[in-house]
């Protein structure tokens, strides 16, 4: 099932009474899931993913913009219509009920013809529970089930009514790291299986990376990239979306071009076709930095952390804001670590330049 | 398109639903508080009527236009009610001061300091929550009696002060405060009696806040007991008070008089219970039960 | 570690006097009174050990009226007090605007002395000089016939008792549910909304289970404070209770311990335990009921 969002809005009265103003949760958002997709809603907390997650569930209503789900106009229909499962943040699994009654009590509410009877809701509450893996679970409580199976749980409790879409709210954050690898794992497994149209929403950008066929990130209620991981890591549109994605994080140094040539302090990185003579945000992926002892960047050396394949080269940089920067170089190289500074090449394709002001890409080739 | 239209009509359905739900529910709510209120109202009503126009009301009035105050001090000069309303003030500070110096030292006893037997005595005094007043007030009426100590204060006030729920709610709240403070206080030298005074009465405030206020509550109300122990005017509390009066005060019918040292009894409380709202409604809600 | 023990048993020293000379002597006391027969009060002396006190009580007709009016009064207000409670919290959980305000208004009858609002209920329903009381009055109003509430049939007198005790023990349990209610997770009632589940589904299958505890708690609680009725019925029918028809147990204990017809602890005691006796079964079957329903 396709889910489309229209210009969709949501605005919150205020709480704080000084200021009248509303709070705007969700701003002006437009985009469209294909069908049978996994995508994930990423941002820091506050920006509104959460109740961009609500919106599609229909627990709230926009305050302006429309909803479709394929063709339908789902805007106004209520939450139990839509054809929703949701799988909360802490599970919500009812604790009084076993592991059964929780993944049947959506098919007890069906009503007229899709009424179902006791054989027919066991049958299908055993077969979800194969599917995520809990089959031998059945007649526990959730008190007795462990973290990790009592987000399969509440997936299998979210899936059991065959849902038009599965939305997924910060779904590994109660989970520790392990299995936390493990289950996002499952949940592309599961996805991959059921073929339904999955949003999920997470603060983890590794987390969305990962798993989803498609990210959108937010920031404070606006939609500020969307793409397939991989796009949306090497072509950041703009300073925000490139710092947000990618561990270790993007170095970020005070640059400026002179007379066509890059320069980050003194030193002048490459050419640019870039005329003016301006000040820039010059942003740097990690393994942009190729060691070389005849490079054109000169940092201060920190440190070296060895990560087995690869070598961490932590530096500083009078330029940059950050006290600790990390470049990721193969193993094979081998950094002088006596010697107060260190030199790279910086590969162009990942030397990204912003607008000082509004954070916004300013593309460029390298010459 | 056709299917867009269908859940309009539902979702209004559904509004309407839930508006006319929203409309009993307040009805019901406005029925209780107006019951809750009504007899408070009539108490203030009755109170500023005159005994004279309340006699010869032909059908019960609902305004009073012309209130009539001296009710109010009369139903202090016609029955000792000062002198009520000064016992009970005693009683009930006596009382609360007295609990609260047996129940903080004890319940720092279980909640910090190690001794041999401390879990049988603490299950003892636990078992002692189960067993109602009914049963231990038949002899401490006769070992009261005995002593002499009828129409005393002291005969009232100390098989009032003891209450085993108190330690037990203070005791939880204490034993929350981690140990690492009681190591750290000790490594400076700190003594146990200071470390009690200095660190968990301040820590435990709200608890102890509390307590006292359930305990002031169940004093000013407390009727039983003083009923037994006194019958002479100058030990009565202000229940055993409104009960004489009931009985034989004010030549029985003057009810607007009754009304205005009712209304003069309840007002303390309600007092209390203005400024202390949350504070009360949280602490009963923690498990408080009347009396 | 002596030292500590000393200390220690020092700062219990207070608490266990009291608790010593005011409640397990007590209690031990009360026991051995109940067997003592023909106990003197004057000369604190008996004739004999037996069962003759509980078989004085047993077949005493102000006792056994005792008994029925508390079986009575407890049979009508534990339930009827508990689901108004229950409709209450439901209502105040529901709504957002002036709820604090009537949360407020519902509690003030817990601070009010049960003796003094109980003369405002006795005026309500009592005859004025010249007209029949306000109750009356209404009543008058739809073209009913007045009712002598306070001195005249069984029923009337029971009806102005449950009232008011239903009047007394609601602020207690309006605020246990509430808070009750308002800990269960809004995720829950989302989670179930979604699932399409009607208003009554989740009533029944997530609110009531998940409030269940605090229920039971107050059902239990509900039914030992009723059965220890005493200062309502005081406060509406004055002292002699017994010649109203409406004494209670703890009434009838009181009433054998001191006042005209007193000074027989002994009788006293043996109606005491007998409450206590009937207290106990029922908390125990409550126990049981609720360990069976009860689903944490």
């Amino acid at each position: 099932m396709k889910v489309v969002l229209q210009n969709v809005t949501k605005k919150f009265p205020s709480r704080n009474k000084k200021e009248k103003a509303d709070v705007i949760a969700v701003n002006n958002f437009s985009f469209e899931i294909p069908d049978g997709k996994l995508i994930g809603l990423l941002g820091p907390s506050g920006c509104g993913k959460s109740t961009a997650l609500n919106l599609i569930s229909g627990l709230q209503k926009p305050t302006e913009g429309k909803i479709f789900f394929g063709d339908d106009d789902i805007t106004k229909v209520p939450p139990e219509k839509r054809g929703v499962g949701l799988v909360f943040q802490n599970y919500a699994l009812y604790p009084h009920l076993t592991v059964k009654q929780n993944i049947t009590f959506p098919l007890e509410n069906l009503k007229g013809k899709e009424k179902l009877t006791k054989a027919q809701m066991n049958e299908k509450a055993e077969e979800i529970a194969k599917l995520v893996q809990i089959d031998g679970l059945l007649d526990r409580k959730p008190s007795e089930l462990s973290g990790g199976q009592q987000q399969r749980v509440a997936i299998a409790r979210a899936l059991v009514k065959m849902p038009r879409v599965l939305l997924l709210d910060e779904p590994l954050s109660n989970l520790d790291a392990r299995l936390r690898l493990q289950t996002r794992e499952e949940i592309k497994r599961i996805q991959n299986e059921t073929k339904i149209t999955t949003v999920f929403v997470t603060h983890d950008q590794e987390e969305a990376m990962s798993i989803s066929d498609m990210i959108v990130v937010m920031k404070d209620g606006i939609i500020q990239q969307i793409g397939n991981p991989q796009d949306v890591y090497d072509e950041p549109v703009n300073l925000f979306v490139a710092k947000f994605l990618g561990t270790p994080p993007i170095g970020v140094y005070e640059g400026r071009t002179e007379n066509g040539k890059l320069y980050i302090g003194n030193d002048c990185i490459f050419d640019v076709n870039v005329k003016e003579n301006k000040e820039f945000t010059v942003a740097i992926r990690p393994e942009g930095y190729a060691l070389n002892e005849n490079g054109t960047f000169e940092c201060k050396l920190n440190g070296v952390e060895v990560m087995g394949r690869d070598i961490s080269v932590v530096i500083t940089h009078d330029n940059a804001p950050e006290q600790a920067i990390r470049a990721i170089i193969s193993a094979e190289n081998i950094v002088d670590t006596s010697k107060p500074t260190v030199k790279f090449d910086l590969k162009p394709s990942k030397v990204y330049l912003f607008d000082k002001q509004s954070g916004e890409r300013i593309y460029y080739t390298a010459k | 398109m056709n299917n867009s239209i269908q859940y309009e009509k539902i979702e209004k359905n559904a509004k309407l639903r839930k508006n006319t739900v929203n409309v009993f529910t307040y009805i019901m709510l406005t029925i209780w508080a107006i019951a809750v209120l009504f007899p408070f109202y009539w108490m203030i009503l009755t109170s500023l009527k005159s005994y004279s126009a309340y006699s010869s009301e032909t059908v019960p009035q609902f305004f009073v236009t012309s209130p009539a105050f001296e009710n109010y001090t009369e139903a202090f000069t016609s029955v000792p009610l000062g002198q009520y309303f000064l016992n009970t003030l005693i009683f009930t500070l006596a009382t609360t001061a007295i609990m609260l110096c047996i129940v903080i030292p004890a319940a720092f006893a279980f909640a910090r300091m190690n001794f041999k037997g401390k879990n049988i005595v603490f299950t003892l005094i636990l078992s002692l929550m189960m067993i109602p007043n009914e049963l231990v007030i038949i002899t401490n009426f006769t070992t009261v009696t005995n002593l002499n100590m009828r129409n005393t204060l002291a005969g009232l006030i100390l098989p009032s002060v003891m209450s085993v729920f108190y330690v037990y709610l203070l005791k939880e709240n204490f034993s929350q405060i981690p140990d690492e403070l009681y190591y750290a206080a000790k490594v400076d030298g700190t003594s146990d009696w200071k470390y009690m005074w200095k660190v968990m009465i301040p820590i435990c405030k709200p608890t102890i806040i509390t307590i006292t206020i359930l305990k002031v509550i169940e004093c000013w109300n407390s009727y039983v007991w003083p009923r037994l122990i006194t019958d002479e005017q100058a030990y009565y509390l202000v229940s055993n008070g409104i009960q004489e009066i009931r009985e034989n005060g004010f030549g029985r019918d003057n009810i607007p008089r009754m009304m205005a040292a009712v209304v003069v009894i309840s007002v303390p409380l309600i007092v209390l219970f203005v400024i202390f709202r949350k504070k009360i409604m949280e602490g009963v809600a923690r498990g408080g039960t009347k009396g | 570690m002596d030292n500590q023990n000393k200390k220690a048993w020092l700062y219990l020293l207070p608490a266990l006097i009291f608790l010593a000379v005011f409640m397990v002597y007590p209690l031990v006391d009360v026991f051995i009174y109940s067997f003592e027969e023909s106990y003197n009060f004057a000369s604190q002396t008996y004739n004999g050990v037996g069962i003759y006190n509980y078989s004085y009580v047993l077949h005493d007709a102000y006792f056994l009226q005792a008994l029925k009016n508390t079986f009575i009064l407890v049979a009508i207000t534990v339930p009827l007090s508990t689901i108004i409670a229950l409709l209450i919290s439901l209502g105040l959980s529901s709504i957002k605007a002036v709820r604090n305000l009537f949360q407020t208004i519902y509690f003030l009858p817990y601070v009010t002395n049960t003796l003094a609002v109980g003369l405002v209920f006795m005026i309500l329903f009592q005859k004025a000089p010249q007209h029949e009381g306000l109750v009356n009055t209404v009543i008058n109003w739809f073209g009913g016939q007045s009712i002598d509430f306070l001195g005249g049939p069984y029923w009337a007198k029971m009806f102005v008792l449950c009232l008011y005790t239903i009047w007394v023990v609601m602020p207690f349990k309006i605020l246990i549910l509430t808070s009750a209610l308002a800990s269960v997770k809004q995720d829950y009632y989302n989670a179930a909304k979604l699932d399409g589940a009607s208003n009554f589904r989740i009533f029944k299958k997530i609110t009531l289970p998940m409030i269940s505890p605090m229920l039971f708690y107050l059902i239990i609680t509900g039914f030992i404070g009723a059965f220890k009725a005493y200062s309502d019925a005081v406060a509406l029918f004055g002292l002699d209770l017994n010649s109203a028809e409406m004494n209670t147990i703890v009434g009838y204990v009181y009433d054998m311990l001191y006042s005209d017809g007193g000074g027989y602890p002994s009788y006293a005691s043996a109606a005491a335990i007998i409450l206590f006796v009937i207290v106990l079964t029922i908390t125990c079957i409550n126990l049981i009921i609720s360990k069976k329903h009860v689903h944490y």
